[in-house]
């Protein structure tokens, strides 16, 4: 154990796999310091441990349904009690966690490099490109979220692959404007300069010496705005436009609960918990991930 | 030579790390009364966490200790916080390297030394002017006027590092300490603020600590030279005795200098020896 | 090997417009070193960034190795011109071990052999293989100025520009440096050219040099001419009285 750690903050590591390791052990060291990152990392990790063991975990299907047993309150057979189909609550969470995951995935896949691509190229090349990159960026950003991607789900029609297109072409433009700003001031450094004077092409430039820079800071971004987008494709959920029923999902799950609100709480309520306890994971994780990423502290 | 302005034993500055502790500097004591005192080493050596420390501005999370830090009659380790602010201005003032740095690019420069001096003594407004145009004249700046209602970016280096000693003269400190005053200038420029200094400190009769790592500008404008390497004093000497330093380390920085006299020659490089970390008492 | 003429660089347009370098002309010849020496404004260091290619808008001509230079260069002229910045912190991109800084350089020019090349460049700036994987924030100032020179140097240039490669290190770094920097010239027949404010340092390197001031040429001059004291122009006297130290009233 204590040679490994030795191996790792080696003042001279003897490869190129040794001295990254290093460097990302330093960072974990750092990270390890701050009990609320790890808070949030651990209920990240959790929910990608559901998602994953959703079939073992789950005491019901999340889809059958017994007529007999509807509306029963926590504790009286079923953990969390049932639905108005007298589904189990529970299961549907924990099913839940899976169609959650699925979002969170598929967006940070599309959203990221999209907005790092269209920001590097516009800060870096200037001029007309840049004005043409942001003037679309500023169109995308001049519209509510929630309302750009209501219009795109009702253009593509209803259903969960289409609400996470949605989202992600409502998400890409403020990754877009992080990622500009940071090219712009890191364009002007002497080792941006001495790459253009060993012939290095724009690309290259931009790929190997730019985009390095400005992962950390979206990566950051990505992981805090991780509870926004949750919240909005639970909010198409809950307008009925994002997942389709049978399907647990827990936007669409607190919209069938809505009707009970007052006598059967419980419906609405724990996939609300469940919501909340998922954006509080990734805000946490986000706030730790800046202090320990942002390149500007080291 | 009275009693010291500045009195400073044992003096030591920690910054904790992760792993250990890093000593910035590592028992240290010297005197400065009304004369000119240079403080010189390289990077690393802890001199401009000495001065720091004096004005109590070692940032967190670093430790100052020491035997004694007195300024003049006043204990800088035990005053309160209310304390410090009426000393610093008052009996002790400092000037960074660089102006465009530690001057408000918001404010005027005549407000930013009205500032400075209003804060120690209540004076109507039309009297700080009057004081600040004075200490503006006192810097040889020529059109005063213009640069008391001018902002920060609007004057040239030399020009900002004369405002900025207008600024910590105003309150008439009895201690001026200066962090590598003129390195951010230009020679000629350099030459010019040094000269607006000297004059200062010895028409006033004030003290200076000049933090340096310019070895041979510090044997020439300074009265005694205090020479530092890694977190202690290695020699104490006076200026006029530079050239006969006994010390390796000092020798070694003489040396290392390129001069026009042997061009093109290969030059001395300086060998550390560890001996010189360790103590000598 | 390098010509220079009538050189102008403005920056900015219309009112804005400050026009950096205006109208300079000077000639490099084969194995020389030639320092252009002024104070901040005189627009020396625009010169060496015209001369290589990072200021693309220029007047007048500039000729290396007999080609007349446009706004782009072709690959051949960065094998040819390499550079040393002034800021060792700045110029060394804070996320790539030297191994990747060093390696960049080959893997643009093609040259291939890159194992061997990284580590002959390493040894011949007086560091060990132990710094190979190293990140810069983990390297002295002197030490990161050494990877500077092995990255400018590894693709064989044969003129150097160097702009005010010793002014952010201390003294006795600083001699190392310029030990250093002397000892390649030598082996490697470089033509230099070395931007600078410090008269000792220029005079200390170079064969030949040129004052100016706002822009301007003011005088051009051999170091044995600044050995011995004998600038004609009162600027240039000015700049060596200053170098020589503060005297006191």
């Amino acid at each position: 154990m204590s040679s490994r750690r030795e191996w790792l903050l080696a003042e001279t590591p003897g490869s190129r796999m040794q001295a990254r390791l290093g460097q990302a052990y330093l960072r974990w060291l750092s990270f390890r310091e701050n009990p609320l990152a790890l808070a949030g990392l651990g209920l990240v990790l959790l929910l990608v441990a559901i998602a994953v063991l959703a079939p073992w975990l789950s005491p019901h299907s999340p889809l059958e349904q017994d007529l007999a047993r509807r509306l029963l309150p926590p504790g009286s057979g079923s953990l969390l009690g049932t639905d108005e189909l007298g589904r189990d609550i529970s299961s549907r969470i924990l099913y839940g966690a899976r169609t959650t995951l699925v979002i969170v995935a598929l967006v940070i896949v599309l959203v990221a490099p999209v907005g790092l691509a269209v920001g590097t190229v516009a800060g870096y090349a200037g001029g007309f490109v840049d004005g043409a990159l942001m003037r679309v960026t500023d169109v995308f950003l001049a519209f509510p979220r929630l309302i750009l991607a209501l219009a795109f789900v009702s253009a593509i029609g209803p259903g969960l692959i289409n609400a996470i297109v949605a989202i992600a072409c409502t998400a890409w433009p403020p990754y877009a404007r992080i990622a500009r700003a940071e090219t712009l001031t890191i364009k002007n450094s002497e080792f941006i300069a001495a790459a253009r004077l060993q012939g290095a092409s724009p690309l290259r430039i931009i790929w190997s010496h730019v985009v390095p820079l400005c992962t950390s800071s979206l990566v950051v971004r990505v992981t805090l705005d991780m509870a926004g987008i949750i919240l909005t494709a639970a909010g198409l959920g809950f307008l009925g436009l994002g997942a389709q029923p049978p399907l647990p999902e827990w936007g669409a799950m607190i919209s069938s609960g809505r009707k009970f609100v007052l006598d059967q709480w419980w419906v609405a309520t724990m996939p609300g918990i469940a919501i909340f306890v998922v954006s509080l994971g990734f805000n946490l994780l986000g706030d730790g991930l800046r202090d320990v990423l942002d390149p500007k502290q080291t | 030579m009275t009693s010291p302005l500045l009195t400073v034993e044992g003096l030591r500055v920690s910054f904790p790390t992760r792993t250990r502790v890093v000593e910035a500097v590592r028992g240290i004591g010297f005197t400065v009364g009304r004369e000119k005192v240079g403080l010189v080493g390289e990077s690393g050596s802890g001199k401009s966490m000495t001065g720091r420390a004096i004005v109590g501005l070692v940032p967190p999370p670093g430790k100052v200790t020491a035997g004694r830090l007195m300024l003049g009659d006043v204990d800088v380790l035990r005053a309160s916080a209310r304390k410090m602010r009426e000393v610093r201005g008052r009996r002790v003032s400092m000037v960074l390297q660089d102006p465009r740095f530690s001057l408000n690019p918001v404010l005027t420069v005549g407000a930013q030394i009205a500032e400075s001096y209003r804060a120690h003594e209540r004076v109507p407004r039309a009297k700080a002017r009057d004081r600040a145009l004075e200490m503006l004249r006192a810097v040889r700046i020529r059109d005063p006027e213009r640069v008391h209602d001018a902002y920060p970016h609007e004057l040239s280096g030399g020009m900002g590092q004369r405002v900025m000693i207008a600024m910590m003269l105003a309150p008439d400190p009895d201690l001026l300490i200066a962090d590598e005053p003129t390195s951010a200038l230009d020679a000629t420029v350099q030459m010019q603020v040094l000269a607006i200094l000297d004059d200062l400190v010895t028409r006033r009769g004030m003290g200076l600590l000049f933090i340096s790592h310019d070895l041979r500008l510090v044997g020439a404008f300074c009265d005694r030279v205090l020479v530092m390497y890694g977190g202690r004093i290695v020699e104490t000497l006076a200026a006029a005795d530079l050239e006969r330093a006994a010390h390796p380390y000092t020798r070694g920085l003489l040396a290392a200098l390129p001069s026009l006299g042997r061009a093109g020659e290969p030059l001395p490089v300086l060998e550390r020896d560890p001996a010189w970390l360790e103590d000598q008492r | 090997m390098i010509e220079v003429e009538n050189l102008r660089v403005r920056f900015g347009r219309g009112k804005g417009a400050v026009e950096a370098v205006r109208g300079l002309s000077f000639a490099v010849k084969e194995r020389e070193t030639f320092g252009l020496v002024g104070e901040s404004g005189s627009g020396k260091s625009t010169v060496l960034r015209a001369l290589c290619g990072l200021v693309r808008d220029f007047e007048g001509t500039i000729r290396v190795a007999s080609e007349a230079q446009r706004r782009t260069r072709t690959d051949e002229f960065h094998r040819l011109v390499q550079m040393v910045f002034q800021d060792p912190f700045g110029s060394l991109h804070p996320r790539h071990t030297v191994d990747r800084i060093l390696g960049e350089p080959i893997a643009i020019q093609r040259l291939g052999n890159a194992d061997l090349r990284i580590a002959r460049a390493l040894f011949e700036v007086g560091l060990g293989p132990s710094f190979r994987f190293r990140y810069p924030h983990q390297l002295s100032g002197g030490q990161r100025q050494r990877v500077s020179i092995a990255r400018a140097l590894i693709v064989e240039p044969r003129i150097l520009l160097l702009d005010e490669p010793t002014s952010a290190l201390d003294v006795s770094v600083q001699a190392e440096i310029l030990n250093l920097l002397m000892r390649l010239r030598r082996e490697r027949a470089l033509t230099t050219i070395l931007v600078s404010h410090n008269l000792a340092v220029v005079g200390h390197l170079c064969d030949r040099l040129l004052v100016m001031n706002a822009g301007r040429a003011v005088e051009e001059m051999t170091a044995e001419d600044l050995r011995t004291g004998a600038p004609r122009e009162e600027y240039t006297q000015a700049l060596l009285r200053a170098s020589e130290g503060y005297r006191r009233l």
